[in-house]
C-alpha cells in the first residue's frame, strides 16, 4: 500500500478584529477564515443576525456595515472577520432604541410582514440599506431592493408593505433611516 | 461551509500587493470577494494565501476622462449603478449593473474583480467587449490589454498569476447617433444570465451604422464579441433584414451548453432573440428607427 502522502500544514496566523457592532466595540483574535456572521453570531453573542442558506442567496445574515462614514448592505456569511477589522456594524439588536421599536420594526409587526421570523433580520437590515439609496420608493423598486433576501412564508406581499409605510414613516419624521 | 485555512495578508500598497503574488505561489486576490468568497466555501478553491486589496487606497474611483472613463479595481456595482458619470456616458454599464445578483452584493462585488474572475455567464465582460475597453494589468510594471484578447475560457484569462487588475479604461462611444443597450435574460431575480446581450451603436447623419460592438455572455465558454455579426451591420442602414441577419451570425458563433438554465438549442436561440432585441433598442435609443 502506497504511503500517505504527507501534507505540510502550518497553522495561518490568527489575526486580531476589532469592531464596534450597535456602537459596542468587541476585539477578538481570530482565524482569518472565520466569516463574519459566525463572529457576530458566535463572538460578540449576537444571534439576532441569522444564517439561512450560508451561499449568498438569502440574504439572512443581511448586517450594515460603514465604508467611508455610509452605511451599507452587506450578507455577512460572504464576508470574511478579519476583513471587518475596524469597521463599523448595524446588526437587527441595534435597531430599536430602548423599547422604542425601529419604524421597519414597528411596520413588519403592523402590517404582518413576517410569519417564522427567520427572515426577518435580514429583511429588515436589507430594507433598512435599500431606504438609505431609495428614500422615497415605487412598489416595483421596493421588490427589487429586496430581491437578495428570501422569504417562504409571506409571498413577500406584506413585507412590500411594511417596507413601504416604514419608508413613508422615516420620511415624514426627517430623521435618518438609521441612528446609532 | 467553512472555507480551508488560509494566510491573510492585508497590503497597503497595489506595489506591495505584488510582490506578495510574486513571493507566494498560492495566492489569490480578494476584492469585493463575492465570487471567491462562496468559491471557497464551496472549496472549488482553496488557495494558501488571500490578498485583500481593500486597504489599498486610490483604487476606488470612476474618473471621467473626457473620451474615456476609467473605472478602478475597487469600484463596486452599487458604484456603477449609481454614477452620473456612466448613467451620461455609458448607459449600457448603469443600465447592466442594477441586473447584477442583488443589492447587497452589488455594494460589496467589483466591477474589475468580475472581469478578472470572467466567469462566462457574467454580465460585465460583454458589456467591456461591446464598449472595446482596455484593462489595465499591474505586475512589476503595468500592461494594457484590449478586452478581446483578455477573456481566454471560463475563469481564463490573459492575466499573470502576478499581476493584479487595477483599471478599465472604456472609451466613449461618439457621433452623430449614438444608443446602447444592455439586455439580460435571467432565469429568476439576480441569477446568472441564460444569455445577456450588449450592444453599442454609433450611426452618422445617413443613419448608417459607423461603428458597432456586440457582446455577449453566457452562451459559450467564454464571453465573446459577435464580430461577425457586427460585420453585417456596418456601414448599412439597419433594417429588420439586416438585425434579424446579424442576430443569427451572433447565434452562429455561440457555443452554449446545455445546463439547468436551458439546452445548448435553447440558449441558442435565445442569443439570437436577444441580440435582435438589443440591437432594437440600441438603434432605437439613437433615434433611429428600423
Amino acid at each position: 500500500m502506497a504511503a500517505k502522502k504527507m501534507v505540510k500544514q502550518t497553522e495561518p496566523a490568527k489575526k486580531n478584529v476589532s469592531v464596534e457592532i450597535n456602537g459596542v466595540k468587541y476585539s477578538y483574535d481570530v482565524e482569518p477564515r472565520l466569516l463574519l456572521v459566525h463572529f457576530i453570531r458566535e463572538y460578540a453573542g449576537l444571534t439576532g443576525t441569522h444564517i439561512g442558506c450560508d451561499t449568498t442567496n438569502c440574504g439572512a445574515c443581511t448586517v450594515l456595515m460603514q465604508f467611508d462614514g455610509k452605511w451599507k448592505a452587506i450578507k455577512s456569511c460572504t464576508y470574511f472577520a478579519v476583513q471587518a477589522n475596524g469597521k463599523k456594524i448595524l446588526t437587527i439588536e441595534g435597531m430599536a432604541k430602548g423599547d422604542e421599536l425601529h419604524p421597519l420594526q414597528k411596520a413588519f409587526w403592523e402590517h404582518h410582514g413576517l410569519q417564522c421570523g427567520y427572515c426577518t433580520p435580514g429583511m429588515i437590515m436589507a430594507s433598512a440599506g435599500f431606504l438609505m439609496i431609495n428614500p422615497n420608493p415605487t412598489e416595483e423598486e421596493v421588490r427589487h431592493g429586496i430581491s437578495g433576501n428570501l422569504c417562504r412564508c409571506t409571498g413577500y406581499v406584506n413585507i412590500v408593505k411594511a417596507i413601504l409605510a416604514a419608508a413613508e414613516e422615516i420620511r415624514s419624521s426627517g430623521k435618518p433611516v438609521v441612528e446609532v | 461551509m467553512i472555507p480551508r485555512k488560509f494566510e491573510y495578508l492585508a497590503p497597503t500598497t497595489l506595489a506591495q500587493a505584488v510582490s506578495f503574488l510574486r513571493k507566494y505561489k498560492d495566492a489569490k486576490v480578494l476584492s469585493g470577494g463575492m465570487s471567491l468568497i462562496p468559491m471557497m466555501k464551496l472549496r472549488l478553491v482553496s488557495p494558501q494565501y488571500i490578498v485583500d486589496i481593500n486597504n489599498i487606497k486610490g483604487l476606488n474611483y470612476i474618473k471621467d476622462g473626457g473620451r474615456v472613463v476609467r473605472i478602478g479595481a475597487l469600484a463596486r456595482h452599487a458604484d456603477i449603478e449609481h454614477s452620473p458619470i456612466i448613467k451620461k456616458k455609458l448607459p449600457l454599464l448603469a443600465e447592466a449593473a442594477p441586473q447584477i445578483a442583488d443589492m447587497q452584493v452589488r455594494n460589496l462585488g467589483t466591477f474589475i474583480g468580475s472581469l478578472a474572475h470572467a466567469d462566462p455567464a457574467a454580465d460585465w465582460p460583454a458589456s467591456i467587449l461591446a464598449l472595446d475597453a482596455e484593462l489595465v494589468a499591474q505586475g512589476t510594471g503595468k500592461r494594457r490589454i484590449k478586452a478581446v484578447k483578455f477573456f481566454k475560457g471560463p475563469f481564463e484569462t490573459a492575466l499573470k498569476p502576478t499581476e493584479i487588475l487595477v483599471e478599465a479604461v472604456i472609451p466613449v462611444p461618439s457621433g452623430p447617433k449614438v444608443g446602447q443597450a444592455y439586455l439580460k435574460f435571467e432565469r429568476k431575480a439576480g441569477d446568472y444570465a441564460t444569455v445577456g446581450v450588449a450592444a453599442s451603436a454609433v450611426l452618422n447623419q445617413k443613419n448608417e451604422v459607423q461603428s458597432l460592438g456586440i457582446g455577449l455572455t453566457a452562451v459559450a465558454p467564454a464571453p465573446f464579441k459577435a464580430t461577425e455579426a457586427e460585420e453585417i451591420l456596418l456601414g448599412q442602414r439597419p433594417t429588420k433584414d439586416l438585425i434579424e441577419k446579424a442576430a443569427q451570425a451572433a447565434a452562429d458563433m455561440s457555443d452554449p451548453s446545455s445546463d439547468l438554465r436551458g439546452s445548448a438549442e435553447y440558449k441558442r436561440e435565445m442569443a439570437k432573440v436577444f441580440t435582435r432585441r438589443a440591437l432594437n433598442k440600441a438603434f432605437e435609443r439613437a433615434g433611429v428607427s428600423v
